[in-house]
């Protein structure tokens, strides 16, 4: 248990010195995809082989090791999850893909005892092999601030974290600044809330702590509900006590003792991650009452969220927190002057709390030389769809599209050529093309019609229906929509049924422009921010695919051919063999023929099933 | 209050949230983790623990997509609908699942309480689309093939068992 100050620079340097004693670490992803993959079972028997052979290797750091010792540790998500699951080496800073049980054996005997590398493991591009982590390209263009830890650092152990410098700025911030110094250096910082709307975060706590009211709040938003998004949850996972450190940093500076993390449900393992940091920073005594003799006391909570999409907006998460439906309401009082239990509060989502701390150490200065200076910093954007390279990434604000979908993603999945990014989930909009070379950051996105939101990125090809991905958004805020106002609620229905309509293939003239007055309507009139943006994945891709929409209600046509309901089936006679095995599947008779001379498709019975395209062995079968 | 359903779990859990009305979601949660819905039995016991109203309670249980007021199957199947997993096809792993278990939009449990079908809103393994989780244990890239030996699987596994 530490009792003050030295305590804890005491043990941080003890556990410095033990972890420069593991030479070698082996470090196992255990974000939740590589889990999926079967990493945790990775991990237990590269343990048990590497002692089979008689080598020393510790899990946990010890307190006062002798002798060098390997270390094997359950790391945070490195990112690169289409390539899980993975495994890293250092110091060599090897990087292993795609790793089965099968492949430990050899990793053991090659790369721990002998020193070599295991040549198939190896993440090659075109027969290229890059073996250290760094060099890959995927790695080579981001900057990791945010995310630093994760994959290099054990995710469960706080002596790990305390070893590399973690709550040095818990500690600076307690002993060295008063809480006007630390609202002053954010705020000189220019950093932004990095959950979508933009605010600067320096300028609400300094709200805060001039609120009048004793009892202050500090409350991370970790309900990362947009759909292709999680950065939140890599956070949570693979440096969660990071994440507490920032709060506990902006109770400091705000004067609250109490921190509520509303965590979304559907993530369990970032939940278990957390309640585990909070009970060792308890133990340990940075949690709890008079923290280090210092007279300051702090404690945190965590809720789980139950499967409410807008228990992402702020007066909805804390009446979720308060045990209410997770309803906004009107504002103001906004949250700042009455948030949680109707006390000021202090609202961040997970990756703005986790850009304190280093803010902190190093300084607002540093922190303004990355990237433009309205808004600073670096962003982590999760890469999703059609994409070589899906993953988790971190980028100084400012990289443009083209770096990242192409650079860092290495490009498209498939041969078909790129056609849109969908950025901000169900909030935000679509860029296209032309806007490749456009610079990611709050300002310039917003110039677009789009919006950073939290930073989901989901690249399409062109085999993907602008108008259905359109619907696909509107289905969700729909389902989503808490039902309060009427704007949202009955605006996003009626939306909807156009939407459905037109790829069903039952559009009408004016559909588009109804659906644009709708849109006004709603974003006008809604009362929180989901209903406000709800409309936009609606307005960005008629901006931009206005043809599609038309080919849907005028030609009845999906260029895309993903709407089923406009799809015709043929069967093209040169190549049909004549075999009557598409006749035979069809369940509704509707094609007919002669054994060895084509076959053809009777289109007023079809119901595009799409049976005879997967039975035709000779790919007769075509979609038109 | 029904005399003939054991209240003893939901003690236990009103217990751990110290009986506060704060904690209606937890309490919640936690009863459902044991019985995988929420016995309407609950309903009026709880309220009168919490000092509170039926209808505070019921309006909580049915805002949220997570409760369930009707009985799960022994294996919840969740199809993600995220939208990575939607550009990369995963509507038509649930099409299979809800074919092979003769399950749909409006029926999302099988009569011998085996499966429930139903889809989530994103997981956050949009690295791994499209997935789906059985009892919280996600797989990853599936395909309706894949969901259909999953299915077979389980199924032999329950005969065995």
């Amino acid at each position: 248990m530490l009792k003050n100050r030295e305590d804890l620079i005491e043990l941080r340097q003890a556990y410095e010195a033990s972890i420069k004693l593991q030479t070698r670490k082996i470090l196992v992803c255990a974000g939740t995809g590589c889990v999926a993959g079967g990493s945790l079972d990775i991990h237990d028997e590269l343990i048990r082989l590497i002692e089979e052979k008689g080598i020393k290797c510790s899990v946990e750091l010890e307190k006062d090791p002798h002798d060098e010792t390997i270390g094997v540790k359950k790391s945070g998500c490195h990112g690169f999850c289409e390539m899980g699951p993975l495994v890293r080496i250092e110091p060599e800073g090897i990087l292993y893909t795609k790793v089965k049980l099968s492949d430990c054996r050899d990793i053991v005997n090659q790369t721990i005892v002998e020193g070599k590398v295991v040549d198939r493991l190896v993440y090659k591009v075109e027969g290229k092999p890059y073996i250290r982590q760094e060099d890959i390209p995927f790695y080579a263009k981001q900057h990791r601030v945010v995310l630093e830890h994760c994959g290099h650092i054990d995710a469960t152990s706080i002596l790990e974290y305390i070893a590399i410098g973690g709550y040095e700025a818990f500690e600076k911030a307690l002993f060295e600044m008063e809480p006007c110094d630390i609202v002053n250096e954010v705020e000189e910082s220019a950093l932004r809330g990095r959950g979508g709307g933009g605010f600067p975060t320096g300028r609400k706590w300094r709200q805060v702590l001039n609120q009048k009211e004793p009892v202050h709040y500090v409350v991370c938003n970790g309900d990362e509900g947009d759909p292709g998004a999680f950065m939140d949850r890599s956070i949570m996972e693979g440096d969660p006590h990071r994440m507490l450190e920032g709060m506990m940093i902006a109770g400091i500076a705000t004067g609250s003792h109490e921190g509520y993390i509303y965590v979304r449900a559907e993530y369990p393992m970032a939940v278990s991650r957390l309640e585990n940091a909070i009970k060792q920073a308890r133990e340990i005594g940075l949690l709890g009452k008079n923290i280090l003799d210092s007279g300051f006391d702090f404690d945190f909570h965590i809720n789980k969220g139950a499967g409410a999409f807008v228990c992402g907006e702020g007066s909805a998460l804390t009446a979720s927190i308060e045990g209410k439906r997770g309803m906004p309401r009107v504002k103001p009082p906004r949250t700042v002057e009455k948030g949680l239990f109707e006390k000021p509060t202090v609202l961040n989502n997970v990756e703005t709390y986790a850009n304190v701390p280093k803010i902190i150490i190093k300084g607002a200065k540093w922190y303004k030389s990355i990237g433009p200076e309205s808004s600073p910093g670096t962003k982590a954007f999760a890469l999703t769809g059609n994409i070589q390279n899906t993953g988790l990434i971190e980028v100084p604000m400012g990289t443009t599209l083209r770096e990242i979908i192409f650079d860092i993603g290495g490009g498209m999945k498939s041969d078909k050529p790129f056609k849109a990014v969908q950025i901000g989930g169900p909030s935000g909009g679509c860029l296209i093309t032309p806007n490749l070379d456009l610079p990611l950051d709050f300002d310039s996105l917003k110039k677009v019609g789009a919006m950073i939101g939290s930073g989901g990125l989901v690249v399409m090809d062109e085999s993907t229906c602008m108008v259905e991905v359109a619907r696909f958004f509107m289905n969700f805020t729909q389902n989503e929509s808490c039902g309060k106002c009427v704007p949202c609620r009955e605006g996003t229905k009626r939306m909807l049924e156009i939407l459905e309509r037109i790829v069903a293939g039952n559009g009408k003239e004016g559909d588009v422009e109804l659906l644009l007055d709708l849109a006004d309507t709603i974003s006008s009139t809604a009362l929180c921010g989901l209903g406000k943006t709800a409309a936009m994945p609606v307005v960005s891709t008629i901006k931009s695919f206005r043809d599609e929409y038309d080919a849907h209600i005028i030609d009845k046509k999906c260029p895309a051919g993903q709407c089923k309901k406009l799809i015709t089936y043929v069967i093209d006679p040169e190549l049909c063999k004549g075999c009557s095995k598409c006749a035979r599947n069809c369940p509704v008779e509707a094609i007919s023929g002669e054994i060895k001379s084509p076959f053809t498709i009777d289109t007023s019975k079809c119901i595009k099933c799409g049976a005879c395209l997967e039975n035709c062995n000779f790919g007769a079968v075509k979609e038109v | 209050m029904n005399e003939n359903f054991d209240y003893t779990l939901v003690d236990k859990v009103l217990a751990d949230h110290d009986c506060k009305q704060s904690s209606i979601i937890a309490i919640l949660q936690d009863v459902q983790e044991h019985y995988h819905y929420l016995p309407r039995e609950i309903f009026s016991y709880i309220a009168e623990k919490l000092d509170t109203s039926v209808a505070t309670i019921y309006s909580v249980a049915t805002f949220y997509e997570n409760f369930s007021l009707e009985p799960k199957g022994k294996y919840v199947i969740k199809v993600c609908d995220g939208t990575a997993c939607h550009v990369r096809k995963g509507i038509p792993v649930l099409e299979r699942l809800r074919s092979e278990l003769g399950l749909s939009d409006n029926k999302v449990t099988t009569d011998d309480l085996m499966f429930t079908v139903e889809t989530v809103s994103c997981l956050g393994a949009c690295g791994l689309a499209p997935a789906m989780t059985v009892n919280d244990k996600v797989l990853p890239a599936m395909t309706p093939d894949k969901a259909s030996a999953v299915i077979r699987e389980i199924k032999e596994a329950e005969k065995d068992a």
